[in-house]
C-alpha cells in the first residue's frame, strides 16, 4: 500500500507530467485562460488517464510485448512496434466510449466535460501516460495509479495556471510578452515550486 | 515546374520567422521542451519531425480528395503513426543511444499538434507539392525554436555545445559554476519564454 501511496505523490507533484515532462502543453496554454473550462479539462483528462492507462498496460502485456502472445501458439512473436498506433486508436476508442456512456448516463456531466472530450484523443499527456508505464515496466495495478497521479497532477496544474492568469489581468505586462511569453514564465515559475516536492519520500 | 516559384518560397520561409508553429501557432510545444537539455538530442528530434511532417503532409494531400471529412481525423492519424513508428524503427537501428534518450519522446510525435494542425490546416486543402514545402517550413521552423533552447540551456546549464567544452577551465577554477536549473525543466519554459519575448519584438507581432 504504502508504495502506491508513494507513487501516486510521486506523479503528482514530483514528476508532474506537465512540468516536469512538458506533456499536454498545447492544450494547457490554450484552454487555460479560463478557470472553469480548465477545471472541466482537468478533470476529463484525469479521467481518460485513468481508463487508458490500465488498458494500454493490458493490451501492451497480453498481445504486444515480446512472447506476449505465447498463450496464442506464438511464443516468438513481439509486436511492440505496434504500440504507438495501437495506443493511439485505444485512447481514440475510449475517448469515444465515455462520451457516450457518459451521453447515456450523466447529462449534466456530458455537457460539462463533453466538448473537452474530442480534444482529450491528441493531448500529449495521454499518449504519453501510457508510453511511460511500458519504459517503467510498471504492474498492473502501478500503471493504474501512475495514470490516475498523472491525471490528478495535469489537473493541478492547469487549475492553478488558469488562476495565475486570471489574476495577471490586472497586472502591467510589457506589450510583447503579453499571451505565450509571460506564461511561459510563470509556467517556469509553477515548475520550480513543483521542484520543492523532490525529494520527498514516503 | 512551380515548385519553387515566388509563391512556394513564401509556403516555405512563412513559418520560419512570421508564422513559427512553435512561437506564434503555440502548436507542439509538449516535445519541444523535453528534448532540449542536449543539442544533439534536439537536432535528431528535429530530423523526426521534419522527416514526419513533410512525409505526412505530402501523403495526406494526395490522399486529399478520398477522405470522406468525417474520418478524416482517424486517416491522419494512421498516417502519421505508421510514419512515427518507421522513424522509430530507424532511430532505433541507426542510433540507438540517442533514441534511448529521446525516449517517448519520438512516440510522442504522433500527438505533436504540429503535424495533425498541418495535415488538417494545410495539407487538406493544398496539392502535394506545396504540401510537402509547408511541412519542411514548419519542421524548420520548430527546429529551429528547438535548437536555440538547447543551445543556451547546454551552454549555460554544462557548459558545453555539441557535448564540446565551451566554457574555459579557468573560469571554473576562478569560481564560476554551471547553472542548474537551466538543466531541470524551468529552465526551459524561462528559454522560451524569453526566446517568444524576443521574436515577438522582432517579427513586430502583438497578442491582446
Amino acid at each position: 500500500m504504502e508504495h502506491y501511496i508513494s507513487l501516486l505523490t510521486k506523479a503528482v507533484f514530483v514528476e508532474n507530467i506537465l512540468l516536469a515532462y512538458f506533456l499536454g502543453m498545447c492544450s494547457f496554454l490554450a484552454i487555460s485562460k479560463k478557470v472553469d473550462t480548465s477545471i472541466g479539462l482537468g478533470l476529463a483528462v484525469t479521467f481518460v488517464l485513468t481508463i487508458t492507462a490500465p488498458a494500454n498496460w493490458a493490451i501492451h502485456h497480453y498481445f504486444l510485448q515480446k512472447g506476449a502472445l505465447s498463450w496464442a501458439g506464438f511464443p516468438n512473436v513481439d509486436l511492440s512496434f505496434l504500440n504507438f498506433i495501437v495506443f493511439i486508436a485505444v485512447i481514440a476508442a475510449m475517448v469515444q466510449l465515455v462520451e457516450m456512456i457518459m451521453d447515456r448516463f450523466s447529462s449534466t456531466l456530458y455537457h460539462n466535460l463533453g466538448i473537452f472530450l474530442p480534444l482529450i484523443a491528441v493531448n500529449c499527456s495521454i499518449l504519453g501516460g501510457s508510453l511511460f508505464l511500458v519504459e517503467r515496466d510498471y504492474t498492473f495495478i502501478e500503471s493504474t495509479v501512475f495514470g490516475f497521479g498523472s491525471g490528478l497532477g495535469w489537473f493541478l496544474a492547469i487549475a492553478s495556471m488558469a488562476s495565475i492568469r486570471y489574476r495577471l489581468r490586472y497586472s502591467n505586462v510589457p506589450a510583447k510578452l503579453r499571451g505565450l511569453g509571460i506564461t511561459m514564465l510563470l509556467t517556469g515559475l509553477l515548475s520550480m515550486a513543483f521542484m520543492a516536492f523532490s525529494g520527498i519520500d514516503l | 515546374m512551380a515548385l519553387f516559384s515566388k509563391k512556394s518560397k513564401v509556403v516555405l520561409n512563412d513559418p520560419l520567422m512570421n508564422n513559427n508553429p512553435i512561437t506564434l501557432q503555440v502548436l507542439g510545444i509538449c516535445s519541444a521542451l523535453a528534448v532540449t537539455v542536449k543539442m544533439d538530442t534536439a537536432v535528431v528530434m528535429t530530423l523526426a519531425v521534419v522527416a514526419v511532417l513533410s512525409v505526412s503532409n505530402t501523403v495526406i494531400a494526395m490522399l486529399r480528395n478520398f477522405i470522406p471529412s468525417k474520418v478524416r481525423i482517424i486517416v491522419q492519424l494512421a498516417v502519421i503513426a505508421s510514419l512515427v513508428i518507421l522513424t522509430d524503427q530507424i532511430l532505433q537501428a541507426y542510433m540507438y543511444d540517442i533514441s534511448k534518450q529521446l525516449s517517448v519522446f519520438v512516440g510522442l510525435i504522433i500527438t505533436n499538434c504540429i503535424v495533425m494542425g498541418r495535415a488538417e490546416a494545410f495539407a487538406m486543402q493544398n496539392p502535394p507539392g506545396k504540401s510537402f514545402l509547408d511541412g519542411l517550413g514548419n519542421g524548420l521552423g520548430y527546429g529551429m525554436i528547438l535548437i536555440a533552447v538547447s543551445f543556451f540551456r547546454e551552454l549555460l546549464g554544462s557548459g558545453t555545445v555539441f557535448g564540446f567544452q565551451i566554457i574555459p577551465d579557468s573560469f571554473y577554477a576562478a569560481g564560476y559554476e554551471n547553472m542548474g536549473l537551466m538543466v531541470l525543466s524551468p529552465g526551459a519554459f524561462i528559454i522560451l519564454g524569453l526566446i517568444v519575448w524576443v521574436q515577438r519584438i522582432v517579427a513586430k507581432i502583438e497578442e491582446d
